[in-house]
């Protein structure tokens, strides 16, 4: 008899790539399911905070091809709001209705034959708004004279809960060292390639949508999507696509948008398609929150920690979208990481902010978590002059503690924390590269080493989403627990085998290793196993917890495959029995045959195993039912939130140990990476080079977040990180050496042994790299990402957002460069001009002489005294359009001084400003010296897209402003205005180009 | 010259992977959704329209472009290679095999851009090293991997076409 | 993201070309590569009314040699150049900031004139084209003129080329025996447009500097060249390069989103520098 090699923990090649090396594989945006798709643009808000006062959409409606326009009123009237955890009376309706709160926020959905039709369409909807005071950092959100953005609720503090663990007042007041900290982890996007998609499908008799999209779960979110639709299960049937572009949680946020699409196709009676542009997903599908933490840990004179105090603020942006806040409760179970901690407060408070809101991104709310945790353990070990590894040892859960049961409910259930450290130790050559360090500072260089900790759940407890409930409001609800998955295993006539899961993958080869499972279980070839990870909610088994997240699919999707191959095995084995001769338990399943074990030399094909199930049902076995099709569901363990908030919020923890060796240029600020290490303990690999693949894509997700990417808003809620440009993920060349190393703990807890390490790095590598520089720079307030300039302005000892703005960040780390918004802009100047004072003001405020003066003036009014009204055209090296400006004189002290206040919109964007102009008399008044200060706010796509540029832009048209009013005063006759038409036209309109 | 009005749609006619095909387009359609939408070749994909991520790359006369930055009117005669064009009949390329031994893809969003940026780059620079890699590589942006295995893949086929340079045997896996 | 509704226009001769610009040169694009306009119409930023793509003008295809200079055409792709022996031997300094422009998949149609015609004042081609006091090639239905690289921009993507003119070539001062030339730019990814770049051309003679032009790119509204002259008759050395570095505290650029005015700043004084040394040393010219 032939041996076989276990399938599982081999890298096979995956079954996923021939389809996508050829281009043969299909993704959303090439699915057209239905006949007569029509496609859909939004419209969305250029302001972070506005009152809408008017929409009219009547122009759009009437152009050629398009279908029609769906405004906040009709969604409004055809959908309820999407409900919030607390049922807060926030209303979120995918698309604004009479008030935007964010940029990029919906207002309007035009659907037409094509999307360029549709975006055509969306250039001729006008909205008035009323700008209103935004609000973008969280700590200013929680002051109580921050602009509401709610009417309906008292405070931007949407939740706010403590916890106490242990007796953390005791050990605080006899501890012998406090290590504080304060920490601002910024806002960052997995921008996975392939942004969001839904095609929606409304048909009536009974009322029911069908919808394709790229949502990837979890499908805790389904129930909020058919309440906001007003339908009962299942006549909202969700559709995935055989193929995703990447999810990496973030694709979670889809559902507003599946709604929005779904009340569309409602009322206009077609099938309707939209697919996310990059600016559209990089304003508004969803990012990972941005969290204040404040840390003091209570440390013994040997480096023990023995409580935290945690305080965490977390922003989820303008509206809180379930399942936020729970990122704030996705480490609650394990507050102490890998570290055996036994006293904890706990103080969470999330506030709304004008920002997108927030949501899942890879290794969701961890990042958040392990950055300050990881920070305060560097701090404290530099503090008690510790070495920051020796630390880490003396607080790890040691190796025999296991299963760990931590205070706050989370069950470490096994793991080998100081083998994976020390393994890390060698794969980094600790010695060499504290050698290198020592020699690199005897030169006078910057170098540091850092390492950092963190255990990673897999396969959430539903219940953890609860934490954020107190005790009585969890006791009103219905108990939330556990999670499960569905799988089901079919062998039809001709011996094919066909696998479905509920696991929506997006990218990471689930088709490859459920094969893998399968092969192993029945003994055959992976190659023999045809995996579908479509996922159609009317048609195969979902549940809530359905979906791919929170390394779910190493633990809870496989072990249901596991259920349903053993399953169909035992039936192999029952129908094989009798042919062979033996008992079901003598039959060994190898090689795509059923043999009998002992020595006996016959054996049986499982495809006519199969066959048999199927042709011959009378010769089946006694009590054997027809055909194989086995269904298997895996139910996770876990129970819902005791009474004293403590909770086992995952099925297995994996720890992970992470050394980098960095080097920060003085001259620049750069960063280099020498080395970087992570070794993790994950259980059993069931796909070693799979599993590889994953902690690499995890690390360029950390690296991006540590070095370059994040979501920056200017004050006004401007987004200023509009574009693959501004939003810079890393390329090939800035992936530094990277050594990837195991130490295997099976988990008692998952059918094989797996554990997760999807997240990994994503979580880790900021705090890492952050603790190698404050070893390099002995500097402790340090943000991401450690771009060159931040790191320069910190070593020159200025705040990392100097002269962006004044900003008193000396003590606190901050993430928001932009003081001003960087789209204010302010200047001045004088010039002097050859003409008395009272001809300047003439000029200057006479109607006439304005409208040559203006450039790109095509008509101006008085419309009351010193009140204009003026439509300019605005071009810029070509970029602008007709704007229409309201300009006002105020503190009119002719011929002396006045101050000018306009407002000016149009299609790229908006801006107000004010400027004051004197004229002093020169040379007894045959002359005028005139001086001006302005100051300018920008918004919209202009400030948003070239904002770099607006600056010089400004600069352009006031040369051009006074360029004509000294020809005006030079008074050079006819031929001005056709020039001045041509070459000087106004105001901003900046760019991008890049 | 040729001259199409704005709303005007024109015969396109060009040669897409060595066939010829034709549709119609208005000027202001791009290549991509041409070749995608209209023409169904749907295996280019669209990452962000504004010529960042190189999701859309595709050969037009043996030339590398960015489909999302070009228009479809100006392909006329022109012969355009996409993902599509590589592997014959089902039979992958070195390269496309290469990827799958290096699991150089994981979503494979971005894969299709990258495999024919890579060929070109390779019958321009058949024996590239690391750094040429690399930085041709950065012109495509690849969120699912770290692009280490389209390094290593991209290196192992350079090597094995040569067989002057010595075979670093199996030290390629990273 | 998609355009506006446009017509397109696609002149085989210069003529037809001039003559178009003539008649709706207000209304119109000119389409070279796209790499960088292909962006600003997408996102509708910029809305011609009619596109003219000059691809498919034969005579601007052309590389001559003059004299003085190289002469690219209009067409001439950054990947041709970048590949061309010519190029590197006559126009070392281009060929040094080439290898800064974009990637290898944008090199490729993007065009050396577009990018000087585009104006970003982060590129890196104007810079050196500056730098080496090049000149632009313009031609309309009537006239032609060539108009100094210094006197040709005017502000970020704004040059003095008027709408019903084109940029038909571009002047590259074919380099001295003397000359020695270095690129150092700083940006944050591999292809991105410089944070700060500097260019510098130089004539050395027994360790005394006889000539120096050094150029900014990042630091202001265009490309920038330093007044410089107190360093001729200096001894080269890291004394001067400090002196001269020193010198670019008189800049003023401004922030973004990626760096603040300090640190252009500082980055034009350390680029300064380790520019100067490139140019110092004996080797010929050094490209970084
Ligand atoms: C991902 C990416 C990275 C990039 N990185 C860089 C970089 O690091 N450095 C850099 O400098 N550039 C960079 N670019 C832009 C560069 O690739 C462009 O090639 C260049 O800016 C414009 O050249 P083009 O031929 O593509 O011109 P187009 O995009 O076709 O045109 C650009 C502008 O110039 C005008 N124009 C073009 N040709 C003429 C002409 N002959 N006469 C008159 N007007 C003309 C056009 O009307 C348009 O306004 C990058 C682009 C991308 C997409
Ligand atoms: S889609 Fe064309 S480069 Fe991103
Ligand atoms: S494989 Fe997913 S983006 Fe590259």
């Amino acid at each position: 008899m032939e041996t076989q090699e276990s399938w599982i923990g081999r890298s096979i090649p995956r079954k996923e790539d021939p389809a996508l090396l050829t281009g043969a594989a299909r993704y959303m945006d090439d699915l057209s399911p239905v006949e007569g798709i029509r496609y859909a643009a939004i419209l969305r808000s250029p302001h972070g905070h506005a009152e809408i006062l008017k929409i009219d959409v009547s122009a759009a409606e009437a152009m050629p091809g398009v279908t029609g326009v769906v405004t906040g009123d009709d969604v409004a009237r055809l959908s309820q709001p999407l409900a919030n955890l607390f049922g807060l009376k926030m209303t979120y309706y995918p698309c604004a209705r009479d008030r935007v709160r964010y940029y990029g926020e919906p207002v309007a959905v035009v659907v037409a034959d094509n999307r360029y039709i549709a975006e055509d369409a969306l250039d001729a909807i006008s909205i008035e708004y009323r700008p209103l005071q935004a609000v973008v950092d969280p700590e200013d959100s929680t002051a109580s004279s921050a602009p509401l953005l709610h009417e309906a609720l008292a405070s931007n503090v949407v939740h706010s809960r403590s916890f106490r663990y242990g007796e953390p007042e005791t050990i605080f007041a006899t501890a012998k060292h406090l290590t504080s900290i304060k920490t601002h982890y910024p806002r960052v996007a997995s921008t996975p390639m392939e942004t969001f998609g839904v095609i929606a499908h409304f048909q009536s008799a009974p009322d029911r949508y069908t919808v394709w999209s790229n949502f990837q779960g979890p499908f805790t979110m389904y129930p909020l999507m058919c309440a906001a639709l007003k339908v009962p299960s299942p006549r909202v049937r969700l559709i995935s696509p055989p193929a995703s572009g990447g999810s990496f949680g973030i694709k979670q946020a889809i559902y507003p948008y599946i709604v929005l699409l779904a009340v569309a196709s409602r009322k206009l009676g077609v099938p309707i398609k939209w697919t996310e542009d990059r600016l559209e997903h990089l304003a508004a599908s969803s990012c990972a929150s941005d969290r204040v933490v404040e840390m003091t840990g209570a440390f013994t004179k040997e480096g023990k920690l023995e409580a935290i105090a945690i305080k965490q603020l977390e922003n989820v942006g303008a509206y809180l979208r379930p399942p936020e806040p729970a990122g704030l409760y996705r480490f609650h179970a394990t507050l102490s990481g890998p570290y055996d901690v036994r006293h904890f407060t706990v103080e969470n408070r999330a506030v709304v902010t004008n920002q997108m809101p927030s949501g899942l991104n890879r290794g969701y709310g961890g990042a958040q978590y392990c950055y300050p945790l990881e920070r305060l353990m560097q701090r404290a070990a530099a503090e008690l002059n510790i070495d920051p590894v020796e630390l880490r040892r003396r607080n790890l859960i040691p190796t025999a503690a296991f299963p760990y049961e931590c205070i706050s409910g989370g069950l470490l259930e096994s793991g080998d924390y100081q083998g994976a450290l020390d393994l890390a130790l060698r794969k980094f050559g600790i010695d060499e590269m504290r050698r290198m360090r020592d020699e690199a500072r005897a030169s006078g260089r910057l170098f540091g080493v850092g390492v950092a900790c963190s255990v990673e759940a897999a396969g959430s407890n539903l219940a953890y989403v609860n934490l954020a409930l107190t005790g009585e409001q969890r006791a009103g609800r219905l108990p939330k627990s556990g999670g499960s998955s569905t799988s089901s295993l079919t062998i039809d006539a001709l011996g094919g085998i066909v696998v479905r899961i509920d696991g929506a993958p997006a990218g990471q080869g689930h088709e490859t290793v459920v094969a893998q499972i399968v092969a192993e279980e029945i003994g055959v070839s992976p190659d023999d196993v045809t995996v579908m990870t479509e996922l159609d909610t009317l048609r195969d088994s979902w549940s809530v917890s359905s979906g791919n997240y929170a390394n779910r699919f190493s633990t809870t999707v496989v072990g249901a495959v596991g259920l349903a191959a053993r399953a169909a095995a035992t039936k192999l084995r029952r129908i094989a029995a009798p042919l062979l001769d033996v008992e079901p338990e003598a039959v060994v399943l190898r090689n795509g045959k059923a043999h009998a074990s002992g020595g006996k030399n016959v054996a049986v094909s499982i495809r006519s195993l199969a066959a048999k199930s199927h042709w011959d049902t009378g010769g089946l076995p006694e009590g054997v039912s027809a055909g194989i099709s086995e269904t298997a569901t895996m139910t996770q363990l876990g129970k819902d939130v005791d009474e004293q908030d403590r909770l086992r919020s995952a099925v297995t923890y994996s720890f992970q140990c992470d050394l980098a060796a960095v080097e920060v240029d003085r001259q620049t600020g750069s960063v280099n990476i020498l080395k970087y290490v992570t070794v993790h303990d994950a259980g059993r690999l069931l796909n070693p080079q799979l599993a590889d693949g994953q902690i690499w894509g995890g690390f360029a997700h950390g690296l991006g977040a540590a070095m370059l990417e994040r979501v920056v808003y200017g004050r006004d809620g401007t987004l200023l990180s509009t574009t693959f440009v501004d939003y810079m993920c890393p390329t090939a060349v800035e992936i530094p050496p990277f050594e990837i190393g195991h130490v295997t703990s099976p988990s008692p807890n998952t059918l094989f042994g797996a554990k997760g390490l999807g997240d990994g790095c994503s979580m880790l590598t900021p705090a890492v790299i952050a603790n190698a520089l404050d070893d390099a720079l002995g500097i402790p307030d340090l943000a991401p990402p450690f771009t060159p300039d931040r790191m320069w302005s910190l070593l020159s000892g200025l705040s990392p957002d100097a002269d962006k703005g004044p900003r008193d960040s000396a003590t606190r780390e901050t993430t928001l460069p932009f003081a001003d918004g960087g789209t204010v802009l302010k200047g001045g100047d004088e010039l002097d001009l050859a003409a008395p004072p009272e001809q300047v003001w003439r000029l200057l405020f006479d109607v006439e002489a304005m409208q040559r003066i203006l450039p790109g003036c095509k008509d101006l009014a008085e419309t009351e005294p010193d009140h204009f009204a003026a439509t300019i055209v605005i071009d810029i090296a070509g970029i602008g359009g007709e704007y229409v400006a309201d300009i006002r004189i105020r503190e009119k002290d002719e011929p002396r001084q006045a101050t000018l206040v306009s407002n000016v919109s149009g299609r790229l964007g908006f801006g107000q400003g004010s400027a004051t102009v004197t004229l002093s008399p020169l040379d007894d008044g045959a002359r005028t010296r005139l001086a001006y200060r302005y100051e300018a706010r920008v918004g919209g796509k202009v400030a948003g897209i070239g904002h770099r540029l607006l600056g010089s832009v400004v600069r352009v048209v006031l040369g051009e402003f006074f360029g004509a009013l000294e020809e005006q005063i030079a008074a050079k006759p006819s031929g001005l205005l056709r020039r001045l038409r041509r070459r000087a036209r106004l105001l901003a309109k900046a760019i991008l180009s890049r | 010259m040729k001259r199409i009005a704005a709303d005007e749609k024109t015969r396109v006619a060009f040669r897409l992977n060595g066939r010829p095909r034709e549709g119609y387009a208005e000027p202001r359609m791009l290549l991509v959704d041409f070749i995608r939408h209209e023409l169904g070749a749907l295996g280019t994909h669209v990452g962000c329209e504004h010529g960042v991520c190189g999701a859309c790359t595709v050969s037009i006369d043996g030339r590398i472009a960015r489909s999302c930055l070009v228009y479809a009117v100006q392909i006329d005669d022109a012969s355009v290679m996409t993902v599509e064009g590589l592997a014959v009949e089902g039979k992958l390329t070195a390269l496309q095999s290469a990827f799958t031994r290096h699991h150089a893809l994981q979503c494979g969003f971005c894969t299709a851009g990258i495999l024919i940026s890579t060929t070109m780059f390779l019958e321009q620079n058949p024996h590239p090293t690391e750094d040429a890699v690399r930085h041709m590589l950065s012109g495509h942006i690849c969120r699912c991997t770290a692009y280490n295995g389209m390094v290593q893949a991209i290196l192992e086929v350079a090597n094995a076409a040569s067989p002057s340079i010595v075979d670093t045997a199996g030290s390629v896996e990273g | 993201m998609k355009p506006v509704k446009f017509a397109y226009a696609r002149p085989q001769e210069l003529s037809e070309l001039t003559e178009l610009l003539h008649s709706e040169g207000e209304d119109a694009r000119i389409l070279a590569g796209g790499l960088s306009l292909g962006a600003m119409l997408n996102m509708r930023l910029v809305t011609p009314r009619l596109l003219v793509d000059i691809n498919h003008v034969q005579t601007l295809q052309r590389t001559q040699n003059a004299a003085e200079y190289v002469q690219t055409g209009a067409l001439v792709r950054q990947a041709d150049a970048l590949l061309s022996p010519e190029i590197a031997r006559d126009v070392p300094l281009l060929r040094a900031a080439l290898s800064h422009v974009g990637h290898f998949q944008t090199r490729s149609r993007g065009t050396l004139a577009g990018s000087i015609a585009h104006a970003d004042p982060s590129a890196e081609l104007p810079l050196a084209l500056t730098v080496l006091g090049g000149a632009i090639e313009l031609a309309s239905r009537r006239r032609s003129r060539v108009v100094n690289a210094d006197s040709f921009f005017l502000s970020p993507l704004r040059t003095v080329r008027r709408p019903d003119e084109v940029v038909t070539a571009i002047r590259w001062p074919r380099r001295r025996n003397d000359e020695r030339f270095a690129f150092r730019e700083f940006a944050l990814r591999a292809g991105d447009y410089a944070v700060v770049a500097v260019a510098c051309k130089a004539r050395v003679a027994k360790g005394v500097v006889e000539d120096l032009r050094l150029g900014f790119a990042g630091v202001a509204d265009t490309p920038i060249l330093l007044d410089v002259s107190f360093a001729c008759g200096e001894r080269t050395g890291e004394g001067l390069a400090d002196a001269i570095s020193a010198r670019t505290k008189a800049l003023e650029p401004t922030a973004d989103l990626h760096a603040s005015r300090d640190y252009r700043r500082q980055l034009a004084a350390v680029l300064t520098k380790a520019a100067l040394m490139d140019v110092f040393t004996p080797k010929l010219e050094s490209v970084s």
